[in-house]
């Protein structure tokens, strides 16, 4: 590939190993993305699901959520649209542990997730279980903001950011791969940020 | 999705202060869908790469590529693209992109645009003026002033209402759209498309909203941080 006449890298060299390919550090900032309007929904009245290939579909009220046992993620998240925003902190609850609740089902092996603005977003199941996901509502230390996702995301921070989606209602559970919102137009299945799995027909 | 190839910078100069409108050719380029954007991709000797996304202003029959590029502070990419990028330089692109902030040049339309979220509402205005459809797109754009507004003049050709917020103009006081002002532009359309910053989109979700126009018939793109 050729370079670009007069082009040379300004920002200090990340951290071998920290940056994904393609993106750049963004710092304190944190860019606001969505193909949606913002939904206003207060969140005393936010319910979550686990349905679709489950032994025991479950849903769980606001206060329920919060009662479960916490977990939290700190690290970095990476969004195909080339930011990435380094040592976050982010709580809420593990997906293992609300799987553990619903029990899939042996032939489930992909998850669309629902956001109450009708979005969603595939993943397969393996890509949310094994302590890689988590459904969360607070972001260094104070409530979600709603422009980011609040009350309540899913968050996968080890695939493009277009997966964790905004203003979660459901997690459902599959037998096959079905596309989501951004993947029905154009972007990767799984999205890989390590592999730069943007775009559909990206290796 | 298409392969990176290269764009030759043909035109280049500087609608408003803080930007920049360049116009490239690209040999054998597909044909693309009015709000679509195109990576652009920089590659320093180290082999560093930086790349951003840029709507596209014009149409799919233009035989350039025109993107708008704002000057960010200390954007690693946009001063390079102001400062020292020239007319026959090469730089790499890839799209066009994305399917969802697209008009399809069927449904009635309004275009709530602010800042260089303008540009996709210039390549959906020259699309409905080349195919005749101008009855079914509104525009409705926003800036400070009309010497901030990237396209002011042609979005006004386009029959666009504006709006700017620090400077009286034809007799309207300086300030941002009044849901007066929008109700009679959400009257009849099928769709609303919200391109700017986070502040504007959360503004223009909320105005369309009021006016009328369901959550679900809102498209919205955002750029930049989030100021807060």
């Amino acid at each position: 590939m050729p370079v670009t006449r007069g082009f040379h890298r300004r920002r200090p060299e990340p951290e071998r190993g920290r940056l994904p390919p393609g993106q750049y550090d963004t710092g304190s900032s944190w860019p606001v993305l969505s193909a949606e309007a913002t939904p206003h929904q207060p969140e005393e009245s936010w319910t979550f699901s686990i349905d679709g290939l489950v032994e025991s579909p479950h849903t769980w009220t606001w206060q329920e959520l919060q009662a479960l046992p916490g977990s939290t993620f700190f690290g970095d998240i990476h969004c195909v649209t080339t930011w990435s925003k380094l040592d976050t902190t982010f709580s809420g609850v593990s997906v293992d542990d609300l799987l553990a609740v619903a029990r899939p089902d042996p032939a489930a092996a992909f998850v669309m997730a629902h956001s109450v603005t009708g979005y969603t977003t595939n993943l397969p199941l393996a890509d949310v279980t094994g302590g890689r996901a988590w459904v969360v509502w607070s972001f260094d230390g104070k409530p979600l903001p709603r422009q980011h996702g609040g009350p309540l995301r899913l968050l996968v921070p080890h695939l493009y950011f277009w997966k964790s989606a905004k203003w979660l209602s459901r997690l459902e559970l599959m037998a096959e791969d079905l596309p989501g919102f951004w993947e029905q137009n154009g972007y990767h299945d799984r999205g890989d940020p390590w592999r730069e799995q943007r775009y559909q027909g990206d290796d | 999705m298409a392969a990176w190839s290269d764009g030759r910078i043909i035109e280049k100069d500087q609608p408003t202060a803080n930007t920049v409108r360049l116009r490239l050719h690209v040999d054998d380029r597909p044909h693309h869908l009015p709000g679509q954007h195109y990576i652009l991709r920089l590659r320093a000797p180290d082999g560093y790469t930086a790349q951003r996304s840029y709507s596209l202003a014009s149409d799919s029959d233009d035989p350039l590529l025109e993107l708008l590029v704002e000057r960010q502070p200390d954007g690693e990419v946009s001063e390079f693209l102001a400062d020292v990028a020239e007319v026959g330089d090469v730089l790499e692109l890839r799209g066009p992109i994305g399917r969802w902030f697209v008009w399809d040049t069927k449904a009635r339309i309004l275009c709530l645009v602010g800042g260089t979220g303008v540009v996709p509402a210039v390549a959906m205005a020259r699309t409905a003026r080349r195919l005749g459809r101008t009855d079914l797109l509104r525009i409705a754009a926003m800036g400070r002033s009309r010497d901030d507004l990237a396209y002011a003049a042609e979005l006004e050709r386009h029959g666009a209402t504006l709006a700017f917020t620090r400077a009286d103009a034809d007799g309207r006081s300086a300030g941002p759209f009044t849901a007066d002002e929008l109700a009679p532009l959400v009257d009849g359309v099928d769709l609303g498309y919200v391109c700017g910053s986070a502040r504007f989109a959360s503004y223009a979700e909320d105005l369309l909203v009021a006016c009328g126009l369901d959550p679900a018939a809102i498209r919205v793109e955002r750029f930049g941080p989030t100021g807060d």
